[in-house]
C-alpha cells in the first residue's frame, strides 16, 4: 500500500513542465481506468497550477468540515443521522471539474461534499446540520438533504437507491429540451454507493435511460462498504461499472480528483452525443464509519483505514502533484490549508450563531398555492383546511 | 430484559422451536442495528440467519417466496420509514395471495419487523410511523408491542400465526423499556386489546411507545383533575379489538385515541369512526384525537410536532369539560 503512493506520486512528475515556470502541466495517473464495452480514456490529464489550488482548497475545505461536524456532532449539536464524506473528497470535485452547472447531480444522504462543490458556502452546510434557518435546505432537510437550485443540484436522498431513477428522469428533461437530435445535451449523473447498487430502481433507471438513449450518468461510488457489509457480502457483480450488463462503462480512481475529472468528461460527451447512458464505478473509500454512530471498525481494521489514508489520500495526492510540478511549495501549502482550517472555524463560528427556523416553518412548504415568493425559488405555503396543522399560537392545543 | 434483549429471545425461541424459521435482512448476521439479532447467526448458523443485500423489496418478496412453501420466514427491515419500497410486496402480494388462490396458497409464515417511531432527533426518515398504511390492506395484521414482555410474546404469535404479519416495534424503547420477562416459550393471543389501566371517566387508547407518553397523561389527569382514565393498548392494530373499546366506553362515555403518525386517515380515524357508530348514544363528548400532524416528520420540530403528555391531558380534560 506504502508504495502504491510512491507509484502515485513519480508518476505524476509534469513532462513538459520547467519548474516554477510552466503553469501548466501533463500527469499521469497512477491507476488504470478500464472499460466496459467501451475504449477508456488516456492515462493523462492536464492541470492548471489554478486548477489544482481550486481542487486542493475545495477538498481540503470538505475534509476540514467533515472533521468539525464529527467534533460537533459529538458534542451533540448535530442531531439526527450524520454522513461524513472524508476520504471521497476527489469524486465531488472530479465531477464539477467535469461538469457544468447546467449538468444536474443527484445523489445519496453522503451529500455534503457535493454541496460544497456546487456552490453552497461552508457556513451554509454547518448551518444545515445544526438545522439553523439559513442552512441550504432552511435547516429542514438536515444532513442527508442538502439542495441547490441555483447549481442544478437535486439533493442528497436518504432512502437508498430513491434518487437514481429521479437521476432518469432529469435525463430525460435534458433530451426533451433539446432543439436539435444533433445538440450536445447536457448530462445528469445518479450516484448511489455499493451497497445502493443493489436496489431494484437502480435497474430499473438504467433500463429506460438505455431504452430512451438518456444523457444519464448511473455513478457507483465504491467505497467499499455498505453499512458495515463489504462488496462481496452485497454484490454478485462486485465490479460495478460492469452491472449494466451491455450498457458500457467505466472504471475510475475515485482517490484521483485528475482522474475522475477527466473520466466524467470522457463519459459526459459520450452521454451528452446521444449515446445513451453510461456506467461508472469509483473506487474510494470512507475514513470514518457508516454514520456518526458507527465507529466503523467493527467490520474493518483500524490498520485498512490508516494504509489507505497513508497511501491513497485524495488531497494527499493533489499536493504532491502542486509541488512536484513545481507550482507549489511544501510551505505555501501550508500556509494555504491553515487558512482553510481557519475557514472552516469562522464558518462554524458564523453558523452557531444562527438559530432554528421559525415554529410556523412546521407547517409551510408542504402544498402550495403555486405562486412565487420573492426572488427565490420559493412558492408560497398553502394550508388546506382538510390539512390538521398545529395552532402554533396556542402550543397546548392539539 | 429490555426490549431488543426481550426481541432476541423471542426470535431465538422461534428458530429452537421451528426448524424451518429464517431470519434475515440488512446487517441482521451481525446482530442488526438496534442489536435485536445479536448472536442469533453463531446459534443457529449461517443458513438460518443471514444478511441480504441492500434491497427492501427483494427482501419482503422473497421471505414470501419461502413463507408460501409452508415455512417460517422472519424478515427485518432496517427501519419502518424504509419498508415503502417493499411496500408492493406486502400489499400486493403477501396480503392477497390466500385470497387469489383460492386458499391454495398463503404466506402466513412471514412476518416483517422494522423499528418505528420517533426518537428524538430522527428527522424524516427515521422516525416514521406507517401502521395505518397496512391497516388499509385486508390480509395483513399489523402489531406493535409496548414493553418487553409484550414484546416476546406478540412476536412469538406473529411469527406462528397462519398470517402475514407487521411487526412494528417502537425503537425509543429499545433499551429504555425494561420488564420481567418470562424466559420460556409464551405467546401474547393477536387481535386482544390490554386494559393497562381500569377507570372510569375517560377512555384512553394507544399503542407502542405512546403508551408511556399515554400513561404520563392520565396520571396527570388523576393527580390534577381527579380525572379516572382507562388506559388501553391496543397491542394488535389490525385486526383491532372493537369489543373491549366499545365495553369501555359505554361505560366512560369519552374516549381519547392517540397516534404519532398524522391525523389524517391515522388509525385514531377508523377506531373514532367504529365507536362513534356503536357507541353513538354512550358519548358524553366528542371522540378526540391526539396525534403528529399533517406535516413531514420534521427534522427540528419533533418536540412541537409529537403528540406529547401535555396534548394529550388537554384532550382529555376536554372531553370532560365537554
Ligand atoms: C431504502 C433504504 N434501506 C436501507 C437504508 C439504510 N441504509 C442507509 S445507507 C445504507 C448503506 C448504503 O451503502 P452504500 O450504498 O455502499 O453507500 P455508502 O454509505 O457506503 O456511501 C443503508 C443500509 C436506507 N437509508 N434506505
Ligand atoms: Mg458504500
Amino acid at each position: 500500500m506504502q508504495a502504491a503512493m510512491k507509484i502515485a506520486t513519480r508518476a505524476g512528475v509534469p513532462h513538459k513542465a520547467a519548474r516554477g515556470f510552466s503553469t501548466s502541466a501533463t500527469f499521469d495517473l497512477p491507476v488504470d481506468f478500464k472499460g466496459h464495452l467501451c475504449e477508456p480514456p488516456p492515462q493523462q490529464a492536464e492541470a492548471t497550477k489554478e486548477e489544482l489550488l481550486e481542487y486542493h482548497k475545495n477538498m481540503f475545505l470538505i475534509r476540514r468540515m467533515e472533521i468539525a461536524a464529527d467534533g460537533e456532532y459529538k458534542a451533540r449539536n448535530i442531531r439526527g443521522f450524520c454522513h461524513l464524506y472524508d476520504g471521497q473528497e476527489a469524486i465531488a470535485q472530479g465531477i464539477e471539474a467535469a461538469f457544468t452547472r447546467e449538468d444536474d447531480v443527484i445523489t445519496t444522504y453522503r451529500c455534503h461534499g457535493m454541496a460544497l462543490v456546487r456552490g453552497s458556502s461552508v457556513q451554509a452546510i454547518f448551518e444545515e446540520l445544526l438545522g439553523f434557518r439559513n442552512g441550504v435546505s432552511r435547516g429542514k432537510g438536515g444532513s442527508m438533504h442538502m439542495y441547490n437550485k441555483s447549481s442544478n443540484f437535486y439533493g442528497g436522498a436518504a432512502i437508498v437507491g430513491a434518487q437514481v431513477p429521479i437521476g432518469a428522469g432529469l435525463g430525460f428533461s435534458h433530451k426533451y429540451r433539446r432543439e436539435n437530435e444533433s445538440d450536445k445535451m447536457n448530462v445528469s449523473i445518479a450516484m448511489y454507493g455499493d451497497g445502493s447498487a443493489n436496489q431494484g430502481q437502480v435497474w430499473e433507471a438504467a433500463n429506460m435511460a438505455a431504452l430512451w438513449k438518456l444523457p444519464v450518468i448511473f455513478a457507483c461510488e465504491n467505497n467499499e462498504y455498505g453499512m458495515g457489509t463489504s462488496v462481496n457480502r452485497s454484490s454478485y457483480i462486485t465490479e460495478y461499472y460492469k452491472q449494466g450488463n451491455t450498457i458500457p462503462g467505466i472504471f475510475i480512481d475515485g482517490m484521483d480528483v485528475l482522474a475522475v475529472r477527466e473520466g466524467m468528461k470522457f463519459v459526459k460527451d459520450y452521454c451528452g452525443s446521444g449515446n445513451g447512458p453510461m456506467y461508472v464505478e469509483l473506487k474510494t473509500y470512507r475514513y470514518h464509519g457508516h454514520s456518526m454512530s458507527d465507529p466503523g471498525i467493527s467490520y474493518r481494521t483500524r490498520d485498512e483505514v490508516t494504509n489507505v489514508r497513508q497511501s491513497r489520500d485524495p488531497i494527499e495526492l493533489v499536493k504532491k502533484r502542486l509541488v512536484e510540478a513545481g507550482f507549489s511549495t511544501e510551505d505555501e501549502l501550508k500556509e494555504i490549508e491553515k487558512a482553510l482550517r481557519k475557514e472552516v472555524q469562522d464558518a462554524l463560528k458564523a453558523a452557531k450563531e444562527s438559530s432554528v427556523p421559525d415554529d410556523s416553518e412546521l407547517a409551510t412548504d408542504i402544498y402550495t398555492t403555486g405562486k412565487k415568493m420573492g426572488d427565490g425559488p420559493r412558492l408560497e405555503s398553502e394550508m388546506p383546511s382538510v390539512v390538521r396543522m398545529p395552532d402554533i399560537t396556542n402550543n397546548l392545543h392539539y | 430484559m429490555n426490549m431488543f434483549m426481550a426481541i432476541n429471545d423471542a426470535m431465538r425461541t422461534a428458530l429452537k422451536s421451528d426448524d424451518s424459521a429464517v431470519l434475515f435482512g440488512e446487517d441482521v448476521a451481525f446482530g442488526g442495528v438496534f442489536r435485536c439479532s445479536m448472536g442469533l447467526r453463531d446459534e443457529f448458523g449461517k443458513n438460518r440467519v443471514f444478511n441480504t443485500p441492500l434491497c427492501e423489496q427483494g427482501i419482503a418478496g422473497f421471505g414470501i417466496g419461502y413463507a408460501s412453501t409452508g415455512r417460517t420466514a422472519i424478515a427485518e427491515v432496517q427501519f419502518a420509514d424504509y419498508i415503502f419500497p417493499a411496500f408492493d410486496q406486502l400489499v400486493n402480494e403477501a396480503a392477497k395471495m390466500r385470497y387469489r388462490s383460492g386458499n391454495q396458497f398463503n404466506c402466513g409464515g412471514l412476518t416483517v419487523r422494522a423499528p418505528y417511531g420517533a426518537i428524538g432527533h430522527g428527522g424524516h426518515y427515521h422516525s416514521q410511523s406507517p401502521e395505518a398504511y397496512f391497516t388499509h390492506t385486508p390480509g395483513l395484521k399489523v402489531v406493535i408491542p409496548r414493553d418487553p414482555i409484550q414484546a416476546k410474546g406478540l412476536l412469538l404469535s406473529c411469527i406462528r400465526d397462519p398470517n402475514p404479519c407487521i411487526f412494528f416495534e417502537p425503537k425509543a424503547l429499545y433499551r429504555g423499556s425494561v420488564g420481567d420477562v418470562p424466559v420460556g416459550d409464551y405467546t401474547i393471543p393477536l387481535g386482544k386489546a390490554e386494559i393497562v389501566q381500569p377507570g372510569t371517566d375517560v377512555t384512553v387508547v394507544g399503542w407502542g411507545a405512546q403508551m408511556h407518553v399515554l400513561a404520563k397523561a392520565c396520571d396527570m389527569a388523576q393527580s390534577e383533575m381527579g380525572i379516572s382514565c382507562e388506559l388501553i393498548d391496543l397491542r394488535t392494530i389490525v385486526p383491532w379489538d372493537i369489543a373491549t373499546i366499545v365495553d369501555s366506553v359505554k361505560k366512560t362515555g369519552r374516549l381519547v385515541v392517540s397516534h404519532e403518525a398524522p391525523k389524517t386517515s391515522g388509525f385514531a380515524a377508523e377506531i373514532a369512526a367504529t365507536i362513534s357508530d356503536k357507541c353513538f348514544l354512550y358519548l358524553e363528548a366528542p371522540i378526540q384525537r391526539v396525534c403528529g400532524y399533517d406535516t413531514p416528520f420534521p427534522l427540528v420540530f419533533e418536540k412541537c410536532y409529537v403528540p406529547d403528555h401535555l396534548k394529550n391531558f388537554e384532550a382529555i380534560k376536554h372531553t370532560v369539560d365537554f
